[in-house]
């Protein structure tokens, strides 16, 4: 078997006396999507955030293409290539696409000042592949609909090439068409051999999705299934009871 | 991918668009501008012509500075939604140092009175100690979390004393001649050389706006039409030329003259005729709008001010350094009150303990006014300066007319309450936020 892109061993994290993750170990290959799944409060989360850098880890091993990796910021999980779309889209509503883009890597000229025509034009022409309806280019992303501000995220991700992609419930302010684009986004990405992690709520999304699915509760891993071998019914008792049907079985 | 794709973009030069869309200025530049012309033609008129003098106006710029050279640091301080309440009492204590080591320290060190170096000996200290109070302040807010408010409300109460205990509350003075040029009617550029400046910042405007019109059309982007350009040019030369030739029209009084001819290159009095022109503490204030706009619009410490105001987990998320962005911020609002320290003890000759008084208000005042949202994310540098500019109108016009002091301030709290009624009206019309 090849060596996994991400490989996540026994990773444990607790805030005050609450055990949020609770020695939970996860792979992801490249060319996959793994999507996990769980309540509100499961640790899906938490446990994606050690990897992108927002949490440090209390216990555990995180390996990146076989090597030892130490993450303990955003900055050193993005010297991994892992990028990472947030749930509430960690965007400064205050600034334009291009600044947010390339906020924390601005493209700089030879004095040293910040290039915002450069960074425009580099906006515009990764915004005529993800999203050629995109336009409003100089207005701050508050000005933008939901649809317009993921893609404004997603292009962060594609433009910095990353080999490690988090996307914490990247369709939950879309409407049906900009969720079918982020879908088929999804797929190129994975065409082009990045790996993926994706949190939602939604089951059934996620079966057409991700190649496995991962299942929490209450910080714990439930099991990791292949979208082939389960049906939704066996996902949803997963999250709900927290037992995996087979090994119950 | 080449490009010789079918451009799909309308075309460059968007059709029909009113005179003032075209122009692309900030309408709440305008509105500002139109408010302090407002306020400048009332007095004129209340004062019988008196307000809008060369004279006057000469005043009006050296009053203002030393507050709006604060102004431009509390615009990073309140857009990363934080607050300064210290800025006065950073200055009382700067210039307290200052007026310390010239007056008392380097001429009981062997260096006599009017040595060359004790004026920029101060300077340096002054400065440096300014930046570590501010850098302290950033630590124990961005490090250790405790609220901008306290630590500033603090330091408000500690520093103006810690400048008292250095002077034991004495006033410090006088001041080194070379260190009071700074201070305004003391240190003047005169008429070729306030005009000789003027040339150079209307080449450079000039040449700013056109080079930014050509690197637009090198990377194919939409520019305005040539006329709304020429047109701006034409505004901005005009704006600078007009201020210089105002300044340049205050001649200095004869009997000024009679006491140090040779001061004004005359060898008498009589038909000598000297002007003042443009106040080095005015230079030194556009200056520091100048360094300061470039950091808040081209550099990535000011990228990265804006982007954490505007949301900072956002910013953290982004790799963004925002606790020593914190520090880094208060230890140039430092730096920018030793500088006003400069300014406001060389124009008073002296140094006494009630500098700078009430300056924090009239600071945090100037940014709002100017449209530093307090919720964090948004304001400018020119901004600020514009309402300190409209703030001390208010004051000297009313002053001038002979408004009763107790009324003076009534007026100018009412006026910060509706200048921010107004913008947020504004910004609800706008849509933004």
């Amino acid at each position: 078997m090849t060596t996994p892109l991400v490989e996540m061993k026994n990773v444990s994290i607790a805030f005050g006396g609450v055990q949020a993750v609770d020695n939970v170990s996860i792979n992801l290959h490249a060319g996959e999507v793994v999507g996990l799944l769980g309540h509100n409060g499961a640790g899906k989360s938490t446990l994606i955030k050690m990897l992108s850098g927002a949490y440090k880890m209390d216990s555990g091993e995180i390996w990146i293409e076989g090597e030892r990796a130490t993450i303990h910021s955003p900055r050193d999980a993005r010297d991994y290539n892992i990028e990472t779309i947030y749930q509430t889209l960690a965007l400064a509503d205050n600034l334009d696409a291009a600044s947010n883009l390339f906020l924390g890597r601005e493209l700089i000229t030879g004095l040293g000042f910040v290039d915002d025509d450069r960074m425009e034009a580099e906006t515009r022409k990764i915004m005529a592949r993800l999203n050629p309806n995109f336009k409003k280019l100089k207005e701050p992303v508050s000005a933008l609909s939901g649809g317009q501000r993921q893609s404004v995220a997603i292009a962060r991700a594609v433009y910095f090439n990353a080999r490690i992609l988090i996307m914490d419930e990247p369709t939950a302010a879309l409407g049906v068409h900009e969720t079918a684009m982020v879908a088929e986004l999804i797929q190129e990405l994975k065409k082009q051999g990045l790996g993926i992690f994706l949190i939602s709520h939604d089951t059934r999304e996620m079966m057409e999705l991700c190649d496995r699915v991962a299942v929490m509760k209450n910080g714990q891993m439930v099991g990791t299934e292949r979208v082939e071998d389960v049906t939704e019914d066996d996902i949803l008792s997963m999250i709900i009871l927290g037992k995996n049907p087979r090994e119950a079985a | 991918m080449t490009d010789s794709t079918t451009d799909t973009r309308p075309s460059p030069t968007a059709p029909k668009r009113s005179f003032l869309s075209s122009l692309e200025i900030d309408t709440r530049l305008l509105g500002m501008i139109g408010a302090f012309i407002l306020v400048a033609l009332v007095f004129n008129v209340l004062t019988d012509g008196r307000f809008l003098t060369p004279r006057n106006i000469f005043n009006l710029t050296i009053q203002t500075a030393s507050v709006a050279i604060m102004a431009t640091g509390m615009v990073f301080v309140i857009v990363t939604r934080h607050i300064d309440l210290s800025v006065g009492a950073i200055l009382a204590a700067c210039s307290a140092l200052m007026a310390m080591t010239q007056v008392r320290w380097l001429p009981g060190l062997g260096l006599e009175i009017g040595h060359w170096a004790i004026p920029w000996i101060a300077i340096t200290v002054g400065v440096i100690f300014g930046g570590m109070i501010g850098a302290f302040n950033g630590w124990l807010i961005g490090y250790q979390g405790i609220p901008a408010f306290i630590v500033t409300l603090g330091g408000f109460l500690i520093w103006r004393n810690v400048g008292w205990y250095q002077t034991a509350g004495q006033t410090i003075g006088p001041l080194d001649s070379t260190f009071m040029t700074f201070g305004g009617i003391n240190g003047t550029l005169g008429g070729p050389l306030s005009w000789g400046l003027g040339v150079i910042a209307i080449a450079a405007t000039v040449i700013l706006i056109f080079n930014a019109r050509r690197v637009k059309v090198a990377h194919d982007f939409p520019v305005k039409p040539l006329w709304a350009e020429v047109t701006l040019a034409v505004i901005a030369t005009a704006a600078i030329a007009g201020f210089i030739a105002i300044l340049t029209n205050y001649g200095v009084p004869e009997r000024v003259v009679a006491r140090d001819p040779a001061k004004y290159g005359c060898e008498v009095a009589e038909g000598c005729n000297p002007v003042y022109g443009l106040p080095i503490s005015v230079l030194l204030l556009l200056g520091i709008a100048v360094v300061m706009t470039v950091i808040a619009r081209r550099t990535r410490f000011g990228r990265y001010i804006f982007a954490t105001g505007g949301n900072p987990d956002a910013a953290e998320l982004s790799g963004i350094n925002t606790r020593f962005l914190t520090v880094k911020i208060f230890a140039l609002m430092g730096v920018l009150c030793a500088i006003s320290a400069i300014v406001a003890s060389s124009r008073l000759a002296n140094h006494s303990n009630d500098l700078g008084t009430l300056d924090e208000l009239r600071v945090i005042a100037a940014a709002v006014i100017g449209g530093t949202a307090l919720s964090g994310g948004i304001g400018t540098i020119y901004g600020a300066i514009l309402g300190a500019l409209i703030m001390q109108s208010l004051q000297s016009g009313m002053a001038m007319v002979g408004v009763d002091a107790p009324l003076q301030n009534i007026v100018v709290g009412s006026v910060l309450v509706f200048a921010v009624f107004i913008d947020i009206q504004y910004r609800k019309r706008m849509g933004a936020k």
